[in-house]
Protein backbone atom coordinates (compact mmCIF):
# COMPACT_ATOMS: atom_id res chain seq x y z
CA UNK A 1 0.00 0.00 0.00
CA UNK A 2 2.67 2.31 0.08
CA UNK A 3 2.80 2.78 -3.82
CA UNK A 4 -1.01 4.22 -3.03
CA UNK A 5 0.08 6.77 -0.13
CA UNK A 6 3.16 8.12 -2.33
CA UNK A 7 0.80 8.14 -4.88
CA UNK A 8 -2.35 10.23 -2.54
CA UNK A 9 0.97 12.63 -0.92
CA UNK A 10 1.59 13.47 -4.81
CA UNK A 11 -2.22 14.50 -5.52
CA UNK A 12 -2.46 16.56 -2.53
CA UNK A 13 0.37 18.29 -3.08
CA UNK A 14 -0.06 18.91 -6.58
CA UNK A 15 -3.75 20.55 -7.68
CA UNK A 16 -5.56 18.24 -5.15
CA UNK A 17 -4.97 20.73 -2.18
CA UNK A 18 -6.70 23.15 -4.07
CA UNK A 19 -9.28 20.42 -5.16
CA UNK A 20 -9.59 19.19 -1.76
CA UNK A 21 -10.82 22.89 -0.55
CA UNK A 22 -12.82 23.90 -3.15
CA UNK A 23 -16.92 23.37 -2.38
CA UNK A 24 -17.83 22.14 -5.92
CA UNK A 25 -15.24 19.09 -5.70
CA UNK A 26 -13.27 17.60 -8.50
CA UNK A 27 -15.23 16.25 -11.80
CA UNK A 28 -17.65 13.35 -11.06
CA UNK A 29 -17.74 14.14 -7.12
CA UNK A 30 -21.14 16.60 -7.47
CA UNK A 31 -23.05 13.27 -8.86
CA UNK A 32 -22.18 10.58 -5.50
CA UNK A 33 -24.40 12.88 -3.25
CA UNK A 34 -27.61 11.62 -5.44
CA UNK A 35 -27.00 8.53 -3.64
CA UNK A 36 -24.13 8.94 -1.04
CA UNK A 37 -25.54 11.44 1.82
CA UNK A 38 -23.61 14.84 1.84
CA UNK A 39 -24.30 14.44 5.46
CA UNK A 40 -22.52 11.66 7.72
CA UNK A 41 -25.59 12.06 10.15
CA UNK A 42 -28.31 11.19 7.14
CA UNK A 43 -29.81 7.62 8.38
CA UNK A 44 -30.12 5.81 4.99
CA UNK A 45 -28.73 2.34 3.52
CA UNK A 46 -25.89 4.17 1.56
CA UNK A 47 -23.15 5.25 3.70
CA UNK A 48 -21.81 9.03 3.39
CA UNK A 49 -18.77 9.33 1.91
CA UNK A 50 -18.05 12.77 3.75
CA UNK A 51 -14.61 12.80 5.71
CA UNK A 52 -14.06 8.68 4.90
CA UNK A 53 -10.56 8.22 5.01
CA UNK A 54 -9.18 8.33 1.60
CA UNK A 55 -7.43 5.05 1.03
CA UNK A 56 -10.67 3.41 2.45
CA UNK A 57 -12.66 5.48 -0.62
CA UNK A 58 -9.47 4.53 -2.71
CA UNK A 59 -9.54 0.76 -2.31
CA UNK A 60 -13.32 0.66 -2.47
CA UNK A 61 -13.22 2.11 -5.86
CA UNK A 62 -10.55 0.02 -7.00
CA UNK A 63 -11.53 -3.24 -5.59
CA UNK A 64 -15.68 -2.00 -7.27
CA UNK A 65 -13.83 -1.76 -10.23
CA UNK A 66 -12.15 -5.09 -10.79
CA UNK A 67 -15.56 -6.77 -9.16
CA UNK A 68 -13.57 -8.01 -6.14
CA UNK A 69 -15.80 -6.14 -4.07
CA UNK A 70 -19.63 -7.27 -4.10
CA UNK A 71 -21.38 -4.23 -5.41
CA UNK A 72 -24.87 -3.97 -7.34
CA UNK A 73 -24.22 -0.49 -9.05
CA UNK A 74 -20.94 0.65 -7.74
CA UNK A 75 -19.19 -2.37 -10.18
CA UNK A 76 -20.99 -0.24 -13.00
CA UNK A 77 -20.00 2.80 -11.93
CA UNK A 78 -16.48 2.67 -10.89
CA UNK A 79 -15.37 1.34 -13.95
CA UNK A 80 -16.32 4.75 -15.35
CA UNK A 81 -13.26 6.77 -13.30
CA UNK A 82 -9.05 6.24 -14.20
CA UNK A 83 -7.13 6.21 -10.97
CA UNK A 84 -6.38 9.95 -11.11
CA UNK A 85 -10.12 10.56 -10.77
CA UNK A 86 -10.62 8.50 -8.16
CA UNK A 87 -7.70 9.92 -5.99
CA UNK A 88 -9.31 13.47 -6.43
CA UNK A 89 -12.24 12.27 -5.83
CA UNK A 90 -11.05 10.28 -2.85
CA UNK A 91 -8.76 13.03 -1.08
CA UNK A 92 -11.98 15.85 -1.89
CA UNK A 93 -14.42 13.47 0.13
CA UNK A 94 -11.97 12.76 3.16
CA UNK A 95 -12.05 16.85 3.29
CA UNK A 96 -15.51 17.19 3.59
CA UNK A 97 -17.15 17.08 7.25
CA UNK B 1 -49.42 33.19 -4.96
CA UNK B 2 -46.75 35.99 -3.95
CA UNK B 3 -48.05 39.02 -2.82
CA UNK B 4 -46.82 42.37 -4.54
CA UNK B 5 -44.64 42.62 -0.78
CA UNK B 6 -42.47 40.11 -2.01
CA UNK B 7 -41.75 40.62 -5.64
CA UNK B 8 -41.24 44.27 -4.45
CA UNK B 9 -38.53 42.65 -2.45
CA UNK B 10 -37.08 40.99 -4.94
CA UNK B 11 -37.18 43.26 -7.73
CA UNK B 12 -35.61 45.90 -4.92
CA UNK B 13 -32.82 43.05 -4.30
CA UNK B 14 -32.09 42.48 -8.30
CA UNK B 15 -32.07 46.35 -8.95
CA UNK B 16 -29.63 47.58 -6.41
CA UNK B 17 -27.65 44.53 -6.20
CA UNK B 18 -25.76 44.88 -9.55
CA UNK B 19 -23.28 47.19 -8.64
CA UNK B 20 -22.21 45.76 -5.90
CA UNK B 21 -21.99 42.08 -7.11
CA UNK B 22 -20.31 42.82 -10.05
CA UNK B 23 -17.57 45.05 -7.92
CA UNK B 24 -17.42 41.59 -5.65
CA UNK B 25 -17.27 39.39 -8.84
CA UNK B 26 -20.57 37.73 -8.08
CA UNK B 27 -24.38 38.55 -10.07
CA UNK B 28 -27.83 37.64 -10.45
CA UNK B 29 -28.79 34.39 -11.67
CA UNK B 30 -32.54 33.22 -12.33
CA UNK B 31 -33.65 30.10 -11.77
CA UNK B 32 -36.99 29.06 -13.29
CA UNK B 33 -38.56 25.98 -12.13
CA UNK B 34 -38.44 24.61 -8.77
CA UNK B 35 -38.17 20.74 -9.63
CA UNK B 36 -34.71 18.32 -8.94
CA UNK B 37 -32.64 20.20 -11.43
CA UNK B 38 -33.79 23.81 -10.48
CA UNK B 39 -33.98 23.57 -6.72
CA UNK B 40 -30.67 21.83 -6.78
CA UNK B 41 -29.41 24.64 -9.24
CA UNK B 42 -30.45 27.52 -6.80
CA UNK B 43 -29.12 26.04 -3.53
CA UNK B 44 -26.07 24.81 -5.11
CA UNK B 45 -25.43 28.72 -6.56
CA UNK B 46 -25.44 29.96 -3.26
CA UNK B 47 -23.40 27.11 -1.46
CA UNK B 48 -21.07 27.30 -3.71
CA UNK B 49 -21.12 31.54 -4.09
CA UNK B 50 -22.77 33.33 -1.31
CA UNK B 51 -22.59 36.87 -2.86
CA UNK B 52 -24.26 35.59 -5.62
CA UNK B 53 -27.89 37.02 -6.00
CA UNK B 54 -30.41 33.94 -6.72
CA UNK B 55 -33.82 34.11 -7.50
CA UNK B 56 -36.12 31.01 -7.96
CA UNK B 57 -39.35 31.20 -9.92
CA UNK B 58 -41.74 28.82 -9.22
CA UNK B 59 -45.30 28.81 -8.92
CA UNK B 60 -46.03 26.04 -6.35
CA UNK B 61 -45.85 26.06 -2.55
CA UNK B 62 -44.92 22.41 -2.69
CA UNK B 63 -43.24 20.22 -5.40
CA UNK B 64 -44.74 16.55 -6.01
CA UNK B 65 -41.79 13.86 -6.70
CA UNK B 66 -42.63 11.85 -9.45
CA UNK B 67 -39.92 9.33 -8.11
CA UNK B 68 -41.89 6.44 -6.45
CA UNK B 69 -45.40 7.78 -7.48
CA UNK B 70 -45.71 4.34 -8.75
CA UNK B 71 -45.77 3.02 -5.13
CA UNK B 72 -48.65 5.78 -4.61
CA UNK B 73 -50.63 4.28 -7.54
CA UNK B 74 -50.59 0.91 -5.68
CA UNK B 75 -51.17 1.80 -2.40
CA UNK B 76 -47.25 1.50 -0.97
CA UNK B 77 -47.25 4.35 0.04
CA UNK B 78 -49.00 7.66 0.88
CA UNK B 79 -48.45 11.33 -2.10
CA UNK B 80 -47.74 13.20 1.40
CA UNK B 81 -44.67 11.18 1.36
CA UNK B 82 -43.86 12.82 -2.05
CA UNK B 83 -44.22 16.22 -0.62
CA UNK B 84 -41.44 18.74 -0.73
CA UNK B 85 -41.70 22.72 0.36
CA UNK B 86 -39.12 25.46 -0.27
CA UNK B 87 -38.29 26.51 3.21
CA UNK B 88 -34.52 25.14 3.24
CA UNK B 89 -34.02 26.17 -0.39
CA UNK B 90 -34.81 30.10 0.50
CA UNK B 91 -32.91 29.50 4.14
CA UNK B 92 -29.97 28.92 2.04
CA UNK B 93 -30.26 32.63 0.53
CA UNK B 94 -32.64 31.67 -2.83
CA UNK B 95 -35.07 34.41 -3.45
CA UNK B 96 -38.35 32.39 -4.36
CA UNK B 97 -40.39 34.36 -6.54
CA UNK B 98 -43.77 32.36 -6.36
CA UNK B 99 -45.22 32.68 -9.99
CA UNK B 100 -45.23 30.79 -13.35
CA UNK B 101 -42.81 32.74 -15.60
CA UNK B 102 -44.38 34.06 -18.32
CA UNK B 103 -41.90 35.56 -20.64
CA UNK B 104 -38.17 35.29 -21.01
CA UNK B 105 -36.14 38.04 -22.86
CA UNK B 106 -33.07 36.58 -24.08
CA UNK B 107 -31.70 40.19 -25.63
CA UNK B 108 -32.72 42.21 -22.50
CA UNK B 109 -31.73 39.27 -20.19
CA UNK B 110 -34.67 39.67 -18.36
CA UNK B 111 -37.66 36.89 -16.78
CA UNK B 112 -41.27 38.75 -16.46
CA UNK B 113 -43.55 37.28 -14.13
CA UNK B 114 -47.58 37.61 -14.79
CA UNK B 115 -47.65 40.76 -12.30
CA UNK B 116 -45.44 42.48 -15.04
CA UNK B 117 -42.17 42.55 -12.91
CA UNK B 118 -39.35 41.88 -14.28
CA UNK B 119 -36.48 40.45 -12.94
CA UNK B 120 -32.59 41.26 -14.63
CA UNK B 121 -30.54 38.47 -14.62
CA UNK B 122 -26.75 37.82 -16.02
CA UNK B 123 -27.49 33.97 -16.62
CA UNK B 124 -30.74 32.01 -16.39
CA UNK B 125 -31.00 28.60 -15.67
CA UNK B 126 -34.09 27.21 -17.20
CA UNK B 127 -35.24 23.78 -15.70
CA UNK B 128 -39.21 23.64 -16.43
CA UNK B 129 -39.64 19.95 -16.74
CA UNK B 130 -41.94 18.62 -18.98
CA UNK B 131 -45.14 19.71 -20.60
CA UNK B 132 -47.55 17.03 -21.90
CA UNK B 133 -48.27 17.19 -25.71
CA UNK B 134 -51.90 17.51 -25.89
CA UNK B 135 -52.00 17.87 -29.66
CA UNK B 136 -49.73 14.70 -30.47
CA UNK B 137 -52.30 11.85 -29.65
CA UNK B 138 -55.95 12.86 -31.20
CA UNK B 139 -58.76 12.36 -28.47
CA UNK B 140 -56.63 13.11 -25.64
CA UNK B 141 -57.12 16.01 -23.80
CA UNK B 142 -56.96 17.71 -20.48
CA UNK B 143 -60.50 16.62 -19.90
CA UNK B 144 -59.77 13.37 -21.18
CA UNK B 145 -57.04 12.96 -18.76
CA UNK B 146 -60.00 13.23 -16.06
CA UNK B 147 -61.31 10.05 -16.72
CA UNK B 148 -57.80 8.76 -18.43
CA UNK B 149 -55.49 9.93 -16.04
CA UNK B 150 -51.75 10.42 -17.29
CA UNK B 151 -50.44 10.67 -13.56
CA UNK B 152 -47.09 11.44 -15.31
CA UNK B 153 -47.21 14.77 -13.00
CA UNK B 154 -47.02 13.78 -9.55
CA UNK B 155 -50.37 14.83 -7.52
CA UNK B 156 -54.28 14.77 -8.14
CA UNK B 157 -53.38 12.44 -11.43
CA UNK B 158 -51.39 10.03 -8.88
CA UNK B 159 -54.40 9.90 -6.66
CA UNK B 160 -56.93 9.90 -9.30
CA UNK B 161 -55.48 6.43 -10.74
CA UNK B 162 -54.84 5.08 -7.49
CA UNK B 163 -58.76 5.68 -6.69
CA UNK B 164 -59.59 4.60 -10.17
CA UNK B 165 -57.68 1.11 -9.38
CA UNK B 166 -59.02 0.35 -6.30
CA UNK B 167 -62.72 0.77 -7.32
CA UNK B 168 -61.90 -1.45 -10.58
CA UNK B 169 -64.07 -5.08 -9.93
CA UNK B 170 -61.99 -7.85 -9.71
CA UNK B 171 -61.62 -8.96 -13.89
CA UNK B 172 -61.34 -5.88 -15.26
CA UNK B 173 -58.94 -5.11 -17.86
CA UNK B 174 -56.46 -2.07 -17.30
CA UNK B 175 -54.75 -0.32 -20.15
CA UNK B 176 -51.43 1.94 -20.12
CA UNK B 177 -49.92 3.33 -23.27
CA UNK B 178 -46.22 4.13 -23.49
CA UNK B 179 -44.54 7.13 -25.93
CA UNK B 180 -42.51 6.60 -28.16
CA UNK B 181 -38.78 8.39 -27.17
CA UNK B 182 -37.76 10.76 -25.71
CA UNK B 183 -40.06 11.38 -23.13
CA UNK B 184 -39.26 11.99 -18.91
CA UNK B 185 -38.39 8.86 -17.26
CA UNK B 186 -37.83 6.30 -19.42
CA UNK B 187 -38.38 2.91 -17.53
CA UNK B 188 -41.21 4.63 -15.66
CA UNK B 189 -44.10 3.24 -17.95
CA UNK B 190 -42.24 -0.61 -17.18
CA UNK B 191 -42.32 0.04 -13.52
CA UNK B 192 -45.43 1.26 -13.47
CA UNK B 193 -46.96 -2.05 -15.58
CA UNK B 194 -45.10 -4.21 -13.23
CA UNK B 195 -46.31 -2.45 -9.57
CA UNK B 196 -49.66 -2.37 -11.47
CA UNK B 197 -49.87 -6.00 -12.07
CA UNK B 198 -48.37 -7.04 -8.47
CA UNK B 199 -51.20 -5.12 -7.34
CA UNK B 200 -53.68 -6.97 -9.44
CA UNK B 201 -52.59 -10.13 -8.55
CA UNK B 202 -52.05 -9.71 -4.67
CA UNK B 203 -55.72 -7.68 -4.54
CA UNK B 204 -57.67 -8.69 -7.86
CA UNK B 205 -56.04 -11.48 -9.31
CA UNK B 206 -58.49 -12.02 -11.99
CA UNK B 207 -57.71 -8.98 -13.59
CA UNK B 208 -55.60 -8.27 -16.76
CA UNK B 209 -52.72 -5.79 -17.95
CA UNK B 210 -51.92 -4.61 -21.31
CA UNK B 211 -49.20 -2.19 -21.86
CA UNK B 212 -49.18 -0.83 -25.37
CA UNK B 213 -45.95 0.55 -26.32
CA UNK B 214 -45.22 3.15 -29.51
CA UNK B 215 -41.49 0.95 -29.16
CA UNK B 216 -40.08 -2.11 -29.86
CA UNK B 217 -37.07 -1.48 -27.25
CA UNK B 218 -36.89 -0.07 -23.67
CA UNK B 219 -34.79 0.61 -20.39
CA UNK B 220 -33.71 -2.42 -18.67
CA UNK B 221 -35.94 -4.25 -21.06
CA UNK B 222 -34.32 -8.01 -20.35
CA UNK B 223 -34.78 -6.98 -16.64
CA UNK B 224 -38.20 -6.31 -16.76
CA UNK B 225 -39.79 -8.40 -19.33
CA UNK B 226 -37.25 -11.61 -17.03
CA UNK B 227 -39.07 -10.66 -13.87
CA UNK B 228 -42.71 -10.27 -15.55
CA UNK B 229 -42.25 -13.86 -17.31
CA UNK B 230 -41.86 -15.10 -12.86
CA UNK B 231 -43.79 -13.20 -11.04
CA UNK B 232 -46.89 -12.66 -13.53
CA UNK B 233 -47.53 -14.38 -16.29
CA UNK B 234 -50.93 -14.58 -17.99
CA UNK B 235 -51.36 -11.03 -16.32
CA UNK B 236 -49.54 -8.85 -18.01
CA UNK B 237 -49.43 -8.41 -21.69
CA UNK B 238 -46.41 -6.28 -23.26
CA UNK B 239 -47.50 -5.51 -27.23
CA UNK B 240 -44.43 -3.52 -28.89
CA UNK B 241 -44.65 -1.43 -31.76
CA UNK B 242 -43.89 -4.62 -34.52
CA UNK B 243 -47.07 -6.00 -32.95
CA UNK B 244 -49.38 -2.85 -32.96
CA UNK B 245 -48.70 -1.51 -29.91
CA UNK B 246 -48.62 2.27 -31.08
CA UNK B 247 -52.18 3.81 -29.96
CA UNK B 248 -53.27 6.22 -32.55
CA UNK B 249 -56.27 7.90 -30.92
CA UNK B 250 -58.48 7.48 -27.32
CA UNK B 251 -61.53 7.65 -27.10
CA UNK B 252 -62.16 9.13 -23.32
CA UNK B 253 -66.14 8.70 -23.09
CA UNK B 254 -65.84 4.81 -23.61
CA UNK B 255 -62.08 4.37 -21.71
CA UNK B 256 -60.77 2.77 -25.64
CA UNK B 257 -57.20 2.63 -26.98
CA UNK B 258 -57.32 2.67 -31.07
CA UNK B 259 -54.45 1.02 -32.50
CA UNK B 260 -54.16 0.43 -36.30
CA UNK B 261 -54.99 -2.90 -35.42
CA UNK B 262 -57.01 -3.51 -32.52
CA UNK B 263 -59.26 -1.40 -30.22
CA UNK B 264 -58.97 -1.54 -26.43
CA UNK B 265 -61.76 -1.08 -23.63
CA UNK B 266 -60.31 -0.26 -20.20
CA UNK B 267 -61.65 -0.76 -17.38
CA UNK B 268 -58.71 1.37 -15.80
CA UNK B 269 -57.00 3.61 -18.52
CA UNK B 270 -53.80 5.07 -17.75
CA UNK B 271 -52.47 7.01 -20.75
CA UNK B 272 -48.81 8.05 -21.20
CA UNK B 273 -48.62 10.90 -23.50
CA UNK B 274 -45.76 12.02 -26.04
CA UNK B 275 -44.18 14.85 -24.35
CA UNK B 276 -42.09 17.87 -25.03
CA UNK B 277 -39.29 20.44 -22.97
CA UNK B 278 -41.69 23.04 -20.93
CA UNK B 279 -44.03 26.29 -22.45
CA UNK B 280 -40.91 28.74 -21.29
CA UNK B 281 -38.42 26.75 -22.87
CA UNK B 282 -40.04 27.16 -26.48
CA UNK B 283 -41.09 30.98 -25.91
CA UNK B 284 -37.26 31.52 -24.80
CA UNK B 285 -36.21 30.26 -27.85
CA UNK B 286 -34.12 27.56 -26.50
CA UNK B 287 -35.91 24.70 -27.54
CA UNK B 288 -35.02 23.33 -31.08
CA UNK B 289 -37.55 21.48 -33.65
CA UNK B 290 -37.74 18.46 -31.64
CA UNK B 291 -39.59 19.93 -28.76
CA UNK B 292 -36.46 19.60 -26.62
CA UNK B 293 -33.78 21.88 -25.29
CA UNK B 294 -29.74 21.60 -27.23
CA UNK B 295 -26.95 22.16 -24.75
CA UNK B 296 -23.50 22.52 -24.70
CA UNK B 297 -21.71 19.45 -22.41
CA UNK B 298 -19.78 21.65 -20.64
CA UNK B 299 -21.87 23.82 -18.74
CA UNK B 300 -25.33 23.09 -20.20
CA UNK B 301 -25.79 26.46 -21.88
CA UNK B 302 -28.47 26.59 -24.83
CA UNK B 303 -26.64 26.46 -28.10
CA UNK B 304 -29.50 28.78 -29.33
CA UNK B 305 -29.49 31.44 -26.98
CA UNK B 306 -26.12 32.39 -25.10
CA UNK B 307 -26.63 32.94 -21.52
CA UNK B 308 -29.25 30.36 -20.96
CA UNK B 309 -28.85 27.22 -19.41
CA UNK B 310 -31.02 24.18 -19.38
CA UNK B 311 -31.05 21.45 -17.04
CA UNK B 312 -33.03 18.22 -16.26
CA UNK B 313 -35.97 16.71 -18.50
CA UNK B 314 -36.63 19.58 -20.93
CA UNK B 315 -32.50 19.14 -22.44
CA UNK B 316 -31.11 17.19 -25.33
CA UNK B 317 -28.49 15.71 -22.65
CA UNK B 318 -27.06 13.25 -25.21
CA UNK B 319 -26.54 9.49 -23.31
CA UNK B 320 -27.90 11.19 -20.01
CA UNK B 321 -31.90 10.06 -19.47
CA UNK B 322 -34.46 12.27 -18.25
CA UNK B 323 -33.89 11.81 -15.09
CA UNK B 324 -34.67 13.15 -11.41
CA UNK B 325 -30.84 11.26 -10.45
CA UNK B 326 -29.63 13.39 -13.67
CA UNK B 327 -31.24 16.57 -13.34
CA UNK B 328 -30.00 16.98 -9.80
CA UNK B 329 -26.29 15.74 -10.86
CA UNK B 330 -26.57 18.13 -13.93
CA UNK B 331 -27.99 20.69 -12.14
CA UNK B 332 -24.40 20.63 -9.35
CA UNK B 333 -22.08 20.93 -12.51
CA UNK B 334 -24.37 23.62 -14.51
CA UNK B 335 -24.06 25.56 -11.04
CA UNK B 336 -20.16 25.33 -10.87
CA UNK B 337 -19.73 26.10 -14.25
CA UNK B 338 -21.62 29.71 -13.81
CA UNK B 339 -19.66 30.38 -10.74
CA UNK B 340 -16.72 29.85 -12.69
CA UNK B 341 -18.09 31.79 -15.66
CA UNK B 342 -19.24 34.90 -13.18
CA UNK B 343 -15.71 34.65 -12.04
CA UNK B 344 -14.22 34.58 -15.10
CA UNK B 345 -12.30 31.22 -14.36
CA UNK B 346 -12.42 27.99 -16.56
CA UNK B 347 -14.57 24.80 -15.09
CA UNK B 348 -13.02 21.46 -15.17
CA UNK B 349 -14.26 18.89 -18.05
CA UNK B 350 -17.10 17.49 -15.93
CA UNK B 351 -18.06 14.17 -15.39
CA UNK B 352 -21.71 12.97 -14.35
CA UNK B 353 -23.26 9.68 -12.90
CA UNK B 354 -27.02 8.69 -13.16
CA UNK B 355 -28.86 6.23 -11.60
CA UNK B 356 -32.17 4.94 -12.18
CA UNK B 357 -33.77 2.35 -9.68
CA UNK B 358 -37.52 0.68 -10.99
CA UNK B 359 -39.46 -1.52 -8.56
CA UNK B 360 -40.76 -4.73 -10.47
CA UNK B 361 -42.56 -5.91 -7.17
CA UNK B 362 -42.06 -4.19 -3.93
CA UNK B 363 -39.30 -6.05 -2.87
CA UNK B 364 -37.85 -6.68 -6.28
CA UNK B 365 -35.48 -3.79 -6.98
CA UNK B 366 -33.51 -3.27 -10.71
CA UNK B 367 -31.35 -0.98 -11.72
CA UNK B 368 -29.38 1.41 -14.57
CA UNK B 369 -26.49 3.51 -14.39
CA UNK B 370 -23.66 5.73 -16.31
CA UNK B 371 -21.24 7.96 -16.29
CA UNK B 372 -20.84 10.43 -18.53
CA UNK B 373 -18.13 13.13 -20.21
CA UNK B 374 -18.52 15.53 -22.88
CA UNK B 375 -17.37 14.30 -26.71
CA UNK B 376 -17.51 16.63 -29.46
CA UNK B 377 -20.27 18.89 -28.26
CA UNK B 378 -22.49 15.73 -27.02
CA UNK B 379 -22.73 14.01 -23.27
CA UNK B 380 -21.84 10.22 -23.86
CA UNK B 381 -21.25 6.82 -21.77
CA UNK B 382 -17.71 6.87 -20.64
CA UNK B 383 -16.88 3.39 -22.75
CA UNK B 384 -17.06 0.13 -20.34
CA UNK B 385 -19.02 2.05 -17.82
CA UNK B 386 -22.63 1.78 -16.57
CA UNK B 387 -25.43 -1.07 -17.53
CA UNK B 388 -27.91 -2.56 -15.76
CA UNK B 389 -28.34 -5.07 -12.76
CA UNK B 390 -27.37 -8.82 -13.37
CA UNK B 391 -29.95 -11.03 -15.32
CA UNK B 392 -29.04 -13.79 -12.93
CA UNK B 393 -28.89 -12.09 -9.72
CA UNK B 394 -30.65 -13.56 -6.67
CA UNK B 395 -33.57 -12.66 -4.70
CA UNK B 396 -30.94 -11.11 -1.91
CA UNK B 397 -29.33 -8.96 -4.61
CA UNK B 398 -33.10 -7.94 -5.80
CA UNK B 399 -34.17 -6.99 -2.39
CA UNK B 400 -30.73 -5.06 -1.85
CA UNK B 401 -31.62 -2.89 -4.96
CA UNK B 402 -35.46 -2.58 -3.39
CA UNK B 403 -33.67 -0.68 -0.21
CA UNK B 404 -30.63 1.09 -2.39
CA UNK B 405 -34.05 2.40 -4.51
CA UNK B 406 -35.67 4.06 -1.40
CA UNK B 407 -32.73 5.07 -0.04
CA UNK B 408 -31.88 6.71 -2.53
CA UNK B 409 -34.96 8.74 -2.95
CA UNK B 410 -34.80 9.82 0.53
CA UNK B 411 -31.32 11.03 -0.09
CA UNK B 412 -32.06 13.00 -3.26
CA UNK B 413 -34.95 14.70 -2.05
CA UNK B 414 -32.33 15.91 1.00
CA UNK B 415 -30.06 16.62 -1.28
CA UNK B 416 -32.62 18.92 -3.60
CA UNK B 417 -34.58 20.02 -0.79
CA UNK B 418 -32.88 20.48 2.21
Amino acid sequence: MRWLALALIAVLLSSGAALAASPEGPPGASSCSGCHAASQSADTAVPSLAGRPVADTVRAMHEFRAGTRPATVMGRIAKGFNDQEIDTIAVWFGAQK
Amino acid sequence: MTSRRTFLKITAAASLAPAVAWAQGAGRVVVVGGGFAGATAARTLKKLEPGLTVTLVEPNTVFTACPFSNDVIVGQRELKQQEFGYDKVVGAGVALARAQASAVDAAAKTVTLPDGTKLAYDRLILAPGVDLTWSALPGYTEEAAEKMPHAWKAGAQTTLLRRQLEAMEDGGLVVISAPANPYRCPPGPYERASLIAWYLKTKKPKSKLLLLDAKDVFSKQKLFQNAWAALYPGLLEWVSLSNGGKVTSVEPSTLTFVTDFARHKAAVANVIPPQKAGAIAVQAGVADRTGWCPVEPMSFESTLQPGIHVIGDAAIMGGMPKSAFAANAQAKVCAAAIVAKLAGRAAPEPRLINTCYSLVAPDYGISIAGVYKPDKGQLIDVPGAGGTSPLDADAAFRSLEARYAESWFKTITAETFG
